[in-house]
């Protein structure tokens, strides 16, 4: 076995420190060593998107980012979205079009609809669909899911 | 038994129970589950299509540190010759066992030969490099009608073709063949005007639910069985284990954990026994996780299939005959569901003369599992699409030809059922009338199609209990699984009951030992037979609540009545309680209210839908874009309107998938060659438009509140709808699916 690395990274606004070796990915070090499971795991090669986070302020695939690689970077997971007491506007808006069924794919789909916010606040539908592209739903036909996000930024 | 009153929670838009756990990442699906000591399982698959397995030496993985445990077949009790019955039918329990781990032979690539525990997942995938396989190769058999030659290999040398209740004497890739018929087909074809007939292949397609397959289990000392997974069904979980291991269902508890997506491809077990296995020879808890190539290779897709429709019609447009041949891949082992695409082929048509030949046969790929009105589609992309070019020969509007033939209350199924209260011509109307169908659609390269689908749902038994808190809200537990929002239509129909809002009851899905028997979630059953069970329960409650009420007011039971939430005297005294305040009163009235319900009901209402959809056809790229789509569904009674639309949308959006794009692609070696999410390529949101999902509500008399299934019909027509849009579009009739770019320029005449 590998040895393992001491890695030191903040994580939904909190210094988190731990050990890894060089082949975990994030996504791996996130559910394994910090059981932040929100993260899921549907492909493990980048092509469903349930494992999104927004890394330094950038959307990525977790499965596709070592965990060493997260070394004083910034790392936001669903987690880390909503106050104690008040879902974000985008977990709002999906609970209020039924934008989810089984829920596998939601927590990617929300850090993906949060990264599109954060840069576009009043994107078009087709900007939606190009953005969520990466992300993928079997079960909802993704109408629900876009509505939802033209929603939220309609009330952020 | 339908109950005619306006409903106070039926029909509203509640937020769903679940829902917060599920948008802040909190839920707990299988993958996520965590114990003390846990292992790592990994699985070693098979590389070649079929295969003898001559010999397997694990040392090597043995050797290896971290390793704690390998198996294989030896390691999983003689199943004999024994049939067992888990629910769904019955199922040749060796074929059960072979597919869990292979014993004398391989039957696809990716057929499960060993497993590994480790003190990591990545030790564990390396052990299962270090197991020696010696392999003898046979050649496979990729394709049913291949397989259906005298000639072909066999992958069972001990199949033969069950055919009418005989058994032939030659060994067989095909392993029965089914027949309906219906009037005089014959006489049928001769009364026609005219008479269409053409063949259809249908690719091998995946569910595609986003959750790869998981289980972790444990044994404890004294034998007992822990199971946590996400399955469609945690009682058919215990069962299939228990008739594997040859292990008591006493001693075993499935924990139902979140499940990401099934669409019937989460109800057989895959690596649940493996996992067991693993737990037992270690004495510890063992997670086994499936990667994606694995939930391809190794779990079940649903069928190619090769079908050929012959129908015949008079000039008017009655269809007098009709005739389909339909011939399944069952993958390796028995059991594709040729017989439901049998029952539902003709049947939204009143049609006098019918003959169905219906042929399961075993090929060298993956066993094929349920999906989503399993067989219908296949059925419905033939049927739909001669009804389409009939009505075009004849120059009838194509919903008017449905309307013209559709089937209603009293016609018989040509498999024999006689229909009850049905909404096929309903939902034809619904389309007709819709402004999508009536838009102007006259753009070059741009085609609007329509066909209709049926699927029939099913009952099966529930139960559900309910626990009365003091502060008149309750705990509803029940056993099935929710994958898109039955804990809400569940609960929303005790609270209809009780005259509570939906936010009252707290639904919680448990484990095989804290609720009773509770059958798979599909079938389209969940909302219809839970829901039902959900209803007695309520009706228990409100039973042994008018006798507190009775009893606080010393009045007869009879005297007491219960509406809108209210308990009050209706004879001499007058008395008033709610439901909340009498909740806070059981105490005294002679302690708690556990109210329970348990069904099996025999009425489940068959589902009909039209679709209408508009493409455009790139005759440069040969792409198909959806441009407009419309689907209609009768879903009786729409008990939360949200979550039937999200099943019309999504059952549309598989069946566009399906159409267009989604195909095992194989090498002549039986390896699929797009075995990940990049190369299988499913929808996602920029192939999209949004998608018009329609309700009719034509009550199902066989349920209190009128509820038909509505998970599954909605994929049933997808496929024949573009096929007929494609060919309103370019003037080809395209008859393979999917209907992707390279067979649209071929069909073209430019590749």
């Amino acid at each position: 076995m590998a040895r393992r690395s001491h890695v030191q990274t903040t994580i939904n606004g909190e210094t988190v420190e731990f050990l890894c070796e060089p082949r975990q990915s994030l996504l791996e070090v996130l559910r394994d060593e910090l059981h932040l499971t929100g993260a899921k795991e549907g492909c493990n090669n980048g092509n469903c998107g349930a494992c999104s986070v927004i890394l330094d302020g950038r959307l990525v695939n977790s499965c596709l980012v070592l965990g060493v690689e997260t070394e004083g970077k910034s790392v936001e997971t669903i987690e880390g979205l909503a106050a104690p007491d008040k879902l974000h506007p985008i977990q709002d808006a999906f609970l209020e079009n039924a934008a989810l069924q089984c829920g596998i794919c939601t927590p990617g789909f929300i850090m993906s609809a949060k990264a599109l916010l954060d840069q576009n606040p009043n994107p078009t539908e087709h900007e939606v669909r190009y953005w969520l592209a990466g992300n993928l739903c079997r079960c909802t036909g993704y109408d629900k899911i876009v509505r939802a996000v033209l929603d939220a930024a309609a009330a952020e | 038994m339908l109950e005619n009153k306006e409903h106070k929670v039926i029909g509203t838009r509640p937020i769903r129970h679940d829902g917060v756990d599920k948008v802040t990442g909190r839920a707990l699906y299988g993958a996520d589950f965590q114990a003390a000591g846990l292992l790592h399982g990994r699985v070693l698959r098979s590389p070649h299509a079929h295969a003898r397995i001559i010999s397997i030496d694990t040392s090597r993985a043995e050797a290896l540190p971290g390793v704690k445990g390998v198996v294989t077949a030896k390691d999983i009790p003689d199943a004999g010759d024994k049939v067992a019955d888990l629910g769904e039918g019955a199922v040749n329990l060796k074929y059960l066992c072979d597919n869990i781990l292979a014993s004398d032979k391989v039957l696809y690539k990716g057929h499960a030969v060993a497993a590994v525990a480790a003190t990591n997942p990545h030790i564990a995938e390396e052990a299962c490099t270090l197991i020696d396989v010696e392999y003898e190769v046979l050649p496979p058999v990729l394709e049913v009608r291949q397989a259906m030659e005298p000639d072909a290999p066999l992958l069972h040398e001990h199949i033969r073709t069950t055919s009418l209740g005989e058994t032939a004497e030659e060994p067989s890739n095909v392993a029965s063949h089914i027949q309906h018929k219906l009037g005089d087909p014959e006489k049928g074809f001769a009364e026609a005007d005219i008479v269409v007939e053409r063949e259809f292949i249908t690719g091998t397609v995946h569910q595609g639910y986003i959750e790869p397959h998981n289980a972790t289990a444990h044994y404890n000392a004294d034998g007992q069985l822990t199971i946590w997974c996400s399955t469609q069904g945690a009682f058919t979980v215990r069962e299939q284990v228990a008739e594997i291991l040859q292990y008591p269902v006493s001693k075993i508890k499935v924990v139902p954990m979140e499940i990401g997506g099934g669409f019937g491809g989460k109800i057989s077990v895959y690596i649940k026994p493996v996992a067991a296995l693993l737990a037992k020879k270690t004495g510890k808890p063992v997670k086994v996780l499936m990667n994606r190539s694995e939930v391809f290779e190794g779990t079940g897709p649903t069928p190619a299939s090769f079908i050929r429709v012959k129908m015949g019609a008079t000039k008017e447009g009655k269809i007098t005959a009709a005739e389909a041949y339909l011939a399944f891949e069952a993958g390796a082992y028995p059991g594709s569901p040729v017989g439901p695409g049998a029952m539902c082929i003709f049947a939204p048509y009143n049609i006098e003369h019918v003959i169905i030949d219906g042929y399961d046969v075993v090929v060298n790929k993956p066993k094929t599992a349920p999906y989503r009105a399993p067989g219908a589609p296949n059925a419905a992309f033939g049927s739909e699409t001669v009804v389409d070019e009939i009505a075009e020969k004849l120059g009838i509007d194509p919903l008017e030809i449905r309307l013209l033939n559709a089937a209603k209350e009293g016609d018989r199924r040509a498999d024999g059922p006689v229909h009850p209260r049905i909404g096929c011509i309903e939902t034809v109307e619904a389309a007709k009338s819709h402004p999508h169908y009536t838009a102007p659609n006259g753009k070059k390269h741009h085609g609007r199609g329509v066909a209709s689908g049926y699927w029939f749902n099913i009952g099966l038994e529930s139960s559900v209990t309910i626990n009365v808190n003091s502060d008149g809200t309750i705990n509803l537990i029940e056993g099935s699984t929710d994958i898109g929002g039955t804990r809400a239509s569940i609960a929303m129909q005790a609270a209809e009951v009780l005259g509570i809002p939906a936010e009252s009851v707290n639904p919680s899905v448990v484990d095989t030992n804290s609720v009773g028997y509770t059958a798979v979630t599909g079938g389209s059953r969940t909302t219809y037979a839970t829901g039902y069970a959900a209803y007695e329960a309520a009706q228990d409650v409100k039973r042994q609540m008018i006798a507190r009420a009775a009893k606080l007011w010393e009045v007869d039971e009879a005297n007491v009545q219960f509406a809108d939430g209210e308990f009050s005297s209706i004879n001499g005294k007058e008395e008033q309680i709610s439901f909340r305040d009498l909740c806070g009163r059981l105490g005294e009235t002679g302690g708690p209210i556990v109210g329970s319900g348990t069904v099996n009901p025999g009425g489940a209402g068959g589902a009909y839908a039209t679709h209408v959809v508009d493409v455009a056809v790139d005759e440069e790229t040969g792409k198909v874009d959806i441009l407009r789509y419309t689907a209609v569904q009768d879903a009786g009674k729409a008990i939360h309107p949200s979550y039937v639309e999200g099943q019309i949308q999504g059952g549309a959006v598989q069946g566009i998938g399906w159409a267009l794009n989604e195909e095992y692609i194989y090498n002549d070696e039986g390896t699929m060659t797009n075995a990940s999410f990049l190369d299988y390529r499913m929808p996602t949101c920029l192939d999209l438009p949004m998608i018009d999902a329609v309700i009719v509500e034509v009550p199902n008399p066989g349920h209190p509140y009128g509820v038909r299934g509505v998970g599954e019909v909605p994929i049933v027509p997808p496929m024949a709808a573009i096929a007929n849009a494609i060919y309103d579009a370019i003037g080809i009739r395209m008859t393979e699916l999917p209907m992707s770019p390279d067979r649209l320029l071929k069909a073209m005449g430019k590749i």
